[in-house]
């Protein structure tokens, strides 16, 4: 028997364990699926929780739901990577043996990379969203806040889902204006970026919303420190800004376990083929989702169509043939834009989000980069997709693995 | 798209990055540092974009908080010989790509 070792049951890991307890021949494969935790936490919902759009319970279920029969969940940390041996060291001593490893260990926030970031404001007027923690200490500060300087911040690229900060700017505003405090808010969006977002056409469409509702803008603002006395962020060349609430997006870092294993960048990304998604230095180990270095968006949408070609790559390797270079950074994330409206966009290596209509050209029914409910009802519904399709690797349906050039307006 | 600089033609991408090195030269390189406010070129600026295109000669993904490590110049330095946004004005003026880091 051969096998085939995923670390991380999160979105990547989960999909990967349903598509190759399908594709791969059982006779001879066994598939064990690493992970440390008992949860699955639906991430994406990490926006909507701190203004109390879900509830914890929508957000949160069991890792073993959604492992499929067949495929051996192990609940252990592992502690580190043995590329030359083939090899897994876990927490409690065991090793495991791989013929194929695929990284699928995520990435994290690490707050301890700036000063004074987990100071002594840390969840008292410094908040993240990007943790579940965060997220629902942040949902108990905004209940009862009453007003001042929200300062929503993001400290250097990459992070994940880079659109969520915009998002949270654009449902704060709306919150606010829900709870009839709007004019008591002071909302400044605070990025190491150029622009609102990394692509100069969405750029456009984004900043003209920032404006539309009254949220100040800084960019390049390379962060230094947060002055907890104070209550001000400082930057390289001395710019200062102050805030009453402070909502940051720390440093996002691959798992220690990357580094403890010497398989990582100085942010413990994995150095990853972007079009075979093989790793450069090993190629018996496979990585995807947000544990890569490739420049694609760290996002589920992207681990989705990423999973696809991985999963075609791996019965490739396993037969000796060559891998399909086929990865081509395809994104497709909805954007909250609040007021129960949201954007569509849909991008990739070398194509920036455009206008145009989704999925099916000149028709849609969703209409890339313009504000819409139905747009919004598509955000909605990515959970849904989320939790019944998109982690039991089922294609969905009109959506294709890499993107679609007709019906948009380059 | 084509632009003239100090009478020689290069071509650059829609935020002015040269879409090829083998046009890049000294003269090229302190005009796109004018057009983004560093007036002139020392020697420090030069051992920066000197140390940058070897990097990216050997396929060395460039990021801020790389070069801040790299022992050739620290953050606070960086920043202030390119203020605002040193990584994309240094590779720009450097005739590089747009570092994955910035996008
Ligand atoms: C606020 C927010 C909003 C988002 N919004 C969207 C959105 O709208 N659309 C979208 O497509 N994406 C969105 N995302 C991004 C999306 O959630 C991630 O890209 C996706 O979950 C990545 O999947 P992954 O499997 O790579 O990592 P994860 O899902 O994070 O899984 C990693 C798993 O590895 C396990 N692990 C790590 N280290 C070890 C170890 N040493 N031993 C054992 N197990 C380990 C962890 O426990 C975890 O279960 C959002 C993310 C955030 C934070």
């Amino acid at each position: 028997m051969k096998r085939i070792v995923i670390l991380g049951a999160g979105t990547a890991g989960t999909i990967m364990a349903n598509h190759l307890n399908h594709e791969i021949d059982k006779e001879s494969w066994e598939i064990d699926v690493i992970d440390h935790r008992q949860e699955h936490y639906y991430q994406p919902g990490y926006l909507f929780l701190p203004f109390d759009i879900y509830e914890p319970e929508d957000i949160v279920k069991h890792i073993k739901d959604f492992i499929p029969k067949g495929v051996n969940l192990i609940n252990d940390k592992a502690e580190k990577i043995l590329a030359g041996e083939k090899k897994v060291l876990m927490q409690n001593g065991d090793l495991i043996h791989y013929d194929i490893l695929i990284i699928a260990t995520g990435c994290n926030i690490a707050p301890e990379e700036v000063e004074g970031m987990n100071g002594k404001e840390w969840r008292n007027s410094v908040f993240d969203f990007y943790t579940f923690e965060g997220s629902l200490a942040l949902r108990d500060k905004l209940r009862k806040w009453e007003g001042g300087k929200l300062v929503v911040h993001i400290t250097e690229m990459p992070i994940k889902c880079p659109v969520a900060p915009l998002e949270f700017s654009f449902l704060a505003d709306s919150y606010f204006k829900n709870k009839k405090m709007r004019d008591k808010v002071d909302i400044t969006y605070v990025t190491p970026l150029s622009g609102a977002f990394t692509k100069p056409k969405a750029t456009e469409t984004l900043s003209h919303l920032l404006v539309e509702k009254n949220i100040n803008q800084v960019n390049d603002f390379g962060i230094k420190k947060v002055d907890n006395e104070n209550k001000k962020i400082i930057d390289y060349e001395g710019r200062e800004v102050s805030f009453d609430l402070l909502v940051t997006v720390p440093t996002n870092k691959g798992d220690a376990l990357i580094e403890r294993s010497g398989l990582g960048d100085d942010l413990n990304f994995v150095p990853t083929n972007k079009a075979t998604l093989q790793s450069l230095e090993h190629p018996d180990i496979f990585v995807l989702g947000d544990a890569t270095n490739i420049p694609a968006s760290k996002a589920g949408s992207v681990t989705h169509f990423e999973a696809e070609i991985l999963t075609e790559n791996i019965l490739r390797y396993v037969k000796g043939e060559p891998l399909k270079e086929e990865f081509d950074g395809h994104a497709n994330c909805f954007l909250e834009t609040g007021n129960g409206k949201a954007l569509l966009i849909d991008f990739n290596y070398t194509h920036e989000p455009v206008e145009g209509t989704f999925p099916f050209p000149g028709i849609g029914p969703l209409r890339l980069l313009k504000e819409s409910r139905m747009n919004h009802m598509g955000k909605l519904a990515f959970r849904w997709i989320y939790w019944h399709m998109l982690l039991k690797g089922t294609h969905i349906p009109f959506v294709s693995t890499t993107m679609q050039m007709e019906g948009k307006h380059f | 798209m084509e632009k003239i600089i100090s009478g020689k033609t290069i071509n650059v991408n829609e935020e002015g990055y040269l879409t090829g090195f083998s046009q890049w030269d000294k003269t090229i390189a302190t005009e796109i540092a004018k057009e983004e406010g560093i007036t002139e070129l020392g020697p420090r600026h030069w051992q920066i974009i000197d140390y940058l295109q070897d990097q990216h000669k050997k396929e060395i993904p460039l990021s801020i908080r790389k070069i801040g490590k790299s022992g050739v110049v620290d953050i606070e330095e960086f920043y202030a010989l390119f203020p605002q946004g040193p990584l994309k004005k240094a590779t720009k003026i450097a005739g590089l790509p747009k570092p994955a880091s910035c996008i």
